[in-house]
């Protein structure tokens, strides 16, 4: 377990190597100028500001000093916003983002358990039948059309009551995480549900739940120990990659409701050309994701007594 | 590792889709169906009952939890709703996060507003847009150099006095190149600014100067007409030496990182989230000053969320956009538009082998090209006006409006004199069809339609093929700097209250003219109005500029950027203005009559 662990770190460790080394090619293979603005900076002016963020030197001596600062967890200056450090933007904003993300993935796991399980008991019957449609609705719609739906309700949720029930936009409050988590979590759940739906379904059928209704077992026993805890498997598996995509993948949501997030900076850089904030950035989710999915792998082997560990 | 139960599918990244239910379904529908009567189906469902009152918990419970520990990140925002009277406070949404707030390097609209709100400069635009006193209670210019004399009760928000050494070590942070400061050729009519800023003199030799606290003697490079209205732009606000340095190159980063003497301070500021002005106790005209608090606890460029907002009684004031106009109208909202004092134009390349560097090609687009038709017809939008010139209404001439003094020259569309130019390019040219060419845009739902109806205006009436060449905004400005277009649909915002912000955009040494117009005679009269301080001369030579741009059909006016708003009722006193911070709530009030 400890020899697996570190080997699987090792290889986290050239994974994230990779990836910094990619986004830094692609960030000056991309066209347009990171220094540009509307108003046209005098050569004078210009050089200043190279010289400031180091673009003046040869491509390979700012990789260089790019891998150095990496390797002492130093991202640098933003570009557009001069006077913060890449690492404080990370610091301020992945909490709100990683706070949003946890939500979601609860909410999205709860209830993708619970109606995946609810689904696979009413098989082929009404609740299954519409549970299902709803299902497909929320993994069709994208993110941005729940997200303004989401708030338009509250609005409306609002105006009829005559008081704030819930506010339409901000943060920092309980009051203030209820909706967008829910609006963020809502095609995952779904998702969750189906896969919930067809690994209890193919659980249900299994011989040893045969052998434990032949034994006596009480019913309840049968469905919490035998079903529930297999058929939960497959959805601890994608929990992983789920958790990342979600703290990664919550720019609309922050931004309609107006969220702190980092999902939002992450995006904004990537429009402004903003190197190091993406180069940041992206270091820091690549790394973040193949540490899930590690973490993911563990947690596989202790849960799952069929898979051990090397 | 065994791995078996890792299906591959599920653990890339686009997990969504691609399961392969159905065949599982298939095969468990042959053998076996759950029979909801049974005792195990009741059990089930019980379990999941209860199960999911447990995660209703659970979830609530988490999020109390985390609430605890985002009330760092947050803004715990939307208590007061959009107004109250009791604490004097209005509560409005911001639409960026304000890069910095430190005049020397900001070049953002956000950060200029902020600015405007809690710094004040030597002089100050008032509610009527004129210059009033501001830290300099008097001031005199003439051709060498000008002098300000400091009030003696203007004061940092710690309390110590501004004087004049805190205008000279902003002036000189702004033109030393270690800055690097995008807008510290604002500077250059301060004599040395422009050698120090190319690092030929130390930033010591600017040419200004404290004399004693309150006096600041200002030498410089060349006459100047309007150097009282440079010093009310936020570039020039002071700075406190002692406190800049005892930042370590994070002033204006944070609000215990900045240091204010405006009308507002900043007390709270969490990062894209919530930035709160309270009114300085220490200004000295804080009596003027009538609200006590600007609240602004949402920070989104979604436009949507804020009329959401606006709605929901949460923020006083919301920016439409043409989806919200429909809205706000339907609602019965009350509309506000003003003119931002931008320019919006067509603009050639005008580098030798371009088709467009052909005079007469130009003309025959100009002739057929109306700016009331896209305004009206395709932008539709209030606040919008269709622009005749590069010089917008609201620039002031000598008595009256420049427009007024110097009506440009209307351009009526004329289809077969366009043909007929048209043809001359082509023999000029010595070419039979004139080659695609190439438009560059932003890519936005309003540059979008812009660029369709040009592509169809000039293949309708001049059979020319026009190649749409959509890019995001960074890359469009590295198009225009290499030269990679032949029309580019490009604006221009004033940065001081003068047509010379406007003026000199077409000299051959400026560097916003990235389609390197170059003609001698417009040269000489940009210089003229650089240099002349008689208001009359220097008003003919911009109306000169104006006709020579006509003439030659160096750029095809398109509009004068407007914006249109919902402001609560109760709001009064807002300023919007082409110049300085927009909109500006230094002089807003509540309406008590409206409690």
């Amino acid at each position: 377990m400890f020899a697996y662990t570190v080997k699987r770190l090792l290889q986290g460790i050239i994974t994230v190597w990779f990836i910094a080394t990619a986004t830094f090619v692609a960030m000056h293979a991309v066209p347009g100028d990171p220094l540009a603005n509307n108003r046209a900076a005098s050569e004078e002016i210009r050089k200043n500001l190279e010289e400031r963020y180091g673009l003046n030197r040869p491509v390979l001596e700012q990789y260089g000093v790019y891998m150095r600062n990496l390797s002492r967890g130093d991202f640098g200056i933003s570009f557009t916003q001069r006077n913060r450090r890449v690492n404080d933007i990370i610091l301020q904003h992945f909490p709100v983002s990683a706070t949003l993300g946890i939500l979601s993935i609860v909410f999205a796991a709860l209830g993708g358990i619970l109606w995946g399980s609810l689904t696979a008991l009413y098989r082929n019957r009404l609740p299954d039948v519409v549970i299902m449609f709803l299902v497909i609705l929320a993994i069709s719609v994208p993110s941005f059309v729940v997200a303004a739906i989401g708030q338009l309700g509250l609005v409306t949720l609002n105006s009829t009551f005559g008081f704030t029930v819930l506010p339409v936009a901000g943060w920092g409050t309980l009051s203030h995480m209820l909706a967008p988590s829910i609006v963020l979590g809502l095609g995952t759940m779904a998702f969750l549900t189906r896969l919930m739906r067809s690994s209890m379904l193919e659980i249900v059928n299994a011989d040893f739940i045969r052998t434990a209704r032949a034994k006596g077992l009480p019913p309840a026993r049968i469905f919490l120990r035998h079903e529930l805890r297999n058929a939960i498997l497959p959805v601890i598996t994608v929990l992983g990659p789920a958790i990342a995509a979600i703290t990664t993948g919550g720019f609309v949501v922050e931004l309609v409701f107006a969220i702190p997030g980092l999902g939002r900076f992450f995006v904004e850089a990537v429009q402004q050309l903003d190197y190091t904030v993406i180069m940041g950035t992206t270091v820091f989710y690549g790394a973040f994701l193949v540490f899930m999915v590690i973490v993911v792998d563990l947690v596989y082997g202790v849960i799952d007594p069929r898979v051990t560990l090397k | 590792m065994k791995d078996s139960h890792r299906n591959s599918s599920f653990s890339g990244m686009p997990f969504f889709g691609n399961l392969e239910e159905p065949i599982m379904e298939s095969r468990v529908s042959d053998t076996q169906t759950v029979n909801s009567g049974d005792s195990l189906s009741r059990a089930a469902l019980r379990q999941i009952a209860l199960l999911a009152v447990a995660g209703v918990v659970g979830f609530v419970l988490l999020m109390g939890l985390l609430s605890r520990a985002s009330n760092l990140t947050g803004s715990g925002a939307g208590a007061l709703g959009a107004v109250d009277f009791k604490t004097k406070t209005i509560t409005i949404a911001l639409e960026e996060e304000p890069p910095q707030i430190d005049g020397t390097r900001a070049t953002d609209t956000v950060s200029f507003r902020i600015l405007g709100h809690v710094m004040e400069g030597l002089l100050r635009y008032d509610a009527s847009g004129h210059l009033a006193p501001a830290v300099a209670e008097r001031w005199e210019i003439n051709a060498g150099g000008a002098t300000f004399w400091l009030r003696e009760n203007a004061l940092w928000s710690d309390g110590k006095p501004v004087t004049a050494r805190d205008f000279v070590f902003a002036w000189q942070t702004v033109v030393d190149p270690a800055t690097a400061s995008e807008y510290a050729f604002i500077m250059y009519p301060i004599k040395n600014a422009e050698a120090i800023n190319n690092k030929k003199l130390p930033r010591a030799a600017l040419g200004v100067h404290a004399i004693g606290d309150r006096e600041l003697r200002v030498e410089f490079e060349r006459p100047i007409a309007f150097f009282d209205k440079l010093v009310a732009f936020g570039v020039y606000n002071p700075v406190r030496e002692d406190f800049y340095r005892s930042r370590q190159g994070r002033y204006g980063a944070d609000a215990t990182d900045t240091l204010y003497n405006g009308p507002f301070t900043i007390t709270r500021w969490v990062h894209g989230a919530h930035v709160r002005l309270e009114k300085n106790s220490r200004y000295w005209n804080r009596d003027a000053v009538r609200l006590d608090v600007i609240d602004m606890p949402y920070i989104t460029s979604d436009t949507g969320a804020v009329v959401n907002l606006y709605k929901s009684g949460a923020v006083a004031r919301a920016t439409l956009d043409k989806q919200q106009l429909g809205d706000a109208m339907r609602l019965g909202w009350n509309v506000g538009r003003y003119n931002d004092g931008s320019v919006f134009y067509l603009d050639f390349n005008f580098r030798p082998g371009r088709i467009t560097a052909n005079h007469n090609l130009r003309k025959a687009l100009q002739l057929v090209s109306d700016s009331g038709e896209l305004v009206n017809k395709v932008i539709a939008l209030p606040g919008y006006q269709p622009a005749v010139s590069l010089f917008p209404a609201w620039l002031k001439g000598v008595e009256k409006s420049f427009r007024q003094e110097y009506p440009p020259e209307v351009i009526t569309p004329d289809y077969n004199e366009a043909r007929r130019r048209l043809d001359l390019a082509k023999k000029e040219l010595g070419l039979e069809q004139i080659p695609p060419l190439v438009l560059l845009t932003d890519d936005s739902p309003l540059t979008n339609r812009q660029s369709e109806y040009f592509q169809d205006l000039f293949k309708r009436t001049l059979g020319l093929e026009i190649r749409i060449d959509k890019q995001i905004f960074k890359q469009r400005l590295a198009k225009m700097t290499s030269g990679d277009y032949d029309i580019v649909m490009a604006g221009w915002g004033p940065d001081f209250d003068d047509p010379l912000t406007f003026g000199d955009l077409f000299a051959s040494w400026n560097a916003n003219n990235r389609g390197r117009y170059n003609n001698p005679e417009l040269d000489r009269q940009v210089r003229v109005a650089q240099s002349s301080l008689d208001p009359k001369t220097r008003m003919d030579a911009f109306g000169k500029i104006q006709q020579i741009l006509i003439d030659d059909a160096v750029i095809l006016p398109s509009y004068e950027r407007g914006r249109v708003y919902v402001q609560d009722s109760r709001l009064k006193g807002v300023v919007y203005r082409a110049v300085g911070a927009d909109p500006d709530y230094t002089n807003a009030y509540l309406d008590e009559s409206r409690q």
